[in-house]
């Protein structure tokens, strides 16, 4: 199951765990990726908390936790080599792997539709 | 300088959107940040070939002196600016900064002997107020902020031969250098200078020909638009001061280490010593030292270090000694650059400090500058 946050995350659910990244409508935004600073894995957090740090070579944003949850992966291939985030954002551009503390939140968030509209 | 208020756009403004530029504010005006390629290609583009930016933002304003004698409005401005003004001979521009009483840069410039006056470029957030420092200051002088000409910026190893496809004459200018050149059948002032590290051009336009000649030129297969974003990161690469940033009414000119810009003739025991604004503590700082010191910074992981990150002495975060001034990732470095005010005696290249990002304390190395080899025509 594919689902999408307002703050352009996506996640993709497989049990209680869902990989998450940034929408391909980021990664445009934000241009050339130059840094990405992933979380610990075992670190917990609560939804809209500050996950992770992408940096443009003008400015840095951050990108957040779309639901409560424990970090149980990270893709280091993308620290290594950012620019894996704008060339394949919804795919080996991922960022990290989150076991969610209650699996039905995921509910509330968007669907691919609900989404793509928001974008425009 | 407000933040409200309809933007000004500048000549090259419906180019811009029809090459598909990203329009931000910037000094009150609507200003291009990138083009599709992006800032990382574009900043490459630049070193390897040439670049195309709009600074018709900047203010370009004549100065002539009621006796039509260059001479007397160079003395004039030396009462304003820290710089052998006099010794400047015709055709040739040079780098400077308006002081204040305090001995703090109120703006930095270029300065242009054209013959018969000065022509002087300003930044464009400080325009109206450098106008009107100068018409209160300057006496015997007019001063005329030129509101019907376009500024364009052509730099990188490829921007000679992309301008002498126009006009082959301006091979033969050397940095620094000014003259009139006829391009794409509009009269321009060109001259052989910029802001990124690179040789090139800056090409003063009559207005109503600019959009005409920036066709000209981006129609060299080697030349492109370039945005605010990569004209940011390539002068920091270069080591220059952005003001506002860098140096402002809080920095002097030698805690900026801007010194190499203030001759001998302005210097204590020279012909013409001190007479500008704040010339009591500015020479004094050369006799003396200052306390502190701009410095390039090199951040020793790959994590860019902003503008406004806090510097400290130790990893710890307990003693705090000054400010990172501005900082990004350096695409031509491929790495992270950053320059800021330290004490002096940590102003030596090789020393470590560190800098509060998200919490963390991360080290940089100071540095000299510039981060990247300039190739200025000399």
């Amino acid at each position: 199951m594919l689902k999408f946050t307002a703050e352009h995350e996506w996640l993709k659910l497989d049990g209680d765990v869902a990989t998450v990244g940034i929408t391909q409508h980021a990664a445009d935004q934000l241009g050339d990726l130059v840094f990405v600073e992933l979380p610990e894995v075992g670190s917990t957090f609560a939804k809209n908390g500050e996950a992770a740090t992408v940096e443009s070579v003008k400015a840095a944003s951050d990108v957040y936790c779309p639901l409560d949850g424990e970090i149980v992966e990270i893709n280091e291939a993308i620290t290594s080599d950012p620019s894996l985030v704008n060339s394949d954002p919804q795919g080996a551009g991922w960022f990290f792997k989150l076991k969610l503390s209650n699996v039905a939140d995921a509910n509330d968030l968007l669907d691919e539709a609900a989404y793509k509209e928001l974008v425009g | 300088m407000t933040d409200s208020g309809p933007l000004s756009t500048t000549p090259l403004h419906t180019l811009h959107i029809s090459l598909g530029a990203r329009m931000v504010p910037f000094a009150g005006y609507d200003m291009p940040v990138q083009y599709p390629a992006g800032v990382l290609k574009e900043h490459l583009h630049t070193r390897a070939k040439a670049g195309l930016f709009d600074v018709s933002h900047m203010g370009q304003v004549l100065v002539k002196a009621d006796s039509g004698v260059v001479a007397d409005a160079a003395l004039a401005l030396e009462k304003l600016v820290p710089v052998d003004i006099l010794g400047l001979k015709e055709g040739r521009q040079r780098y400077g900064f308006f002081t204040d009483e305090n001995g703090g840069v109120l703006d930095d410039l270029m300065i242009t002997n054209r013959g018969d006056h000065l022509l002087v470029v300003v930044n464009a957030a400080c325009k109206e107020a450098d106008v009107a420092h100068m018409k209160a200051h300057l006496s015997g002088c007019s001063v005329t902020l030129l509101e019907d000409r376009a500024l364009i910026a052509l730099q990188g190893p490829a921007a000679e031969a992309v301008l002498a496809s126009l006009a082959p004459e301006v091979v033969a200018m050397k940095f620094m250098d000014v003259r009139d050149v006829t391009l794409a059948g509009a009269a321009c002032i060109v001259s052989r200078s910029g802001y990124s590290g690179e040789d090139g051009y800056e090409i003063s336009v009559p207005s109503d020909k600019a959009e005409e000649l920036a066709k000209a030129l981006l129609a060299h297969e080697d030349c492109e638009a370039i945005g605010l974003g990569a004209r940011d990161s390539l002068r920091l690469e270069a080591g220059l001061c952005l003001y506002g940033n860098d140096i402002d009414t809080t920095t002097s000119p030698i805690e900026a280490s801007l010194e190499w810009a203030i001759q001998k003739a302005r210097r204590a025991g020279g012909e013409r010593e001190g007479g500008f604004p704040g010339a009591g503590r500015i020479l004094g700082e050369l006799a003396n030292k200052t306390s502190r010191r701009r410095v390039g910074l090199k951040p020793e992981g790959k994590a860019p270090v902003r503008a406004h990150a806090k510097l400290f002495a130790d990893a710890e975060g307990q003693r705090e000694i000054g400010e990172v001034t501005s900082g990004t990732f350096g695409p031509s470095v491929e790495g992270p650059v950053a320059m800021g005010y330290v004490p002096s005696e940590l102003a030596v290249p090789g020393k470590q400090v560190f800098a509060e990002v998200r919490g963390k304390y991360l080290p940089l190395t100071v540095a000299s500058l510039p981060f990247i080899t300039p190739t200025y025509k000399r």
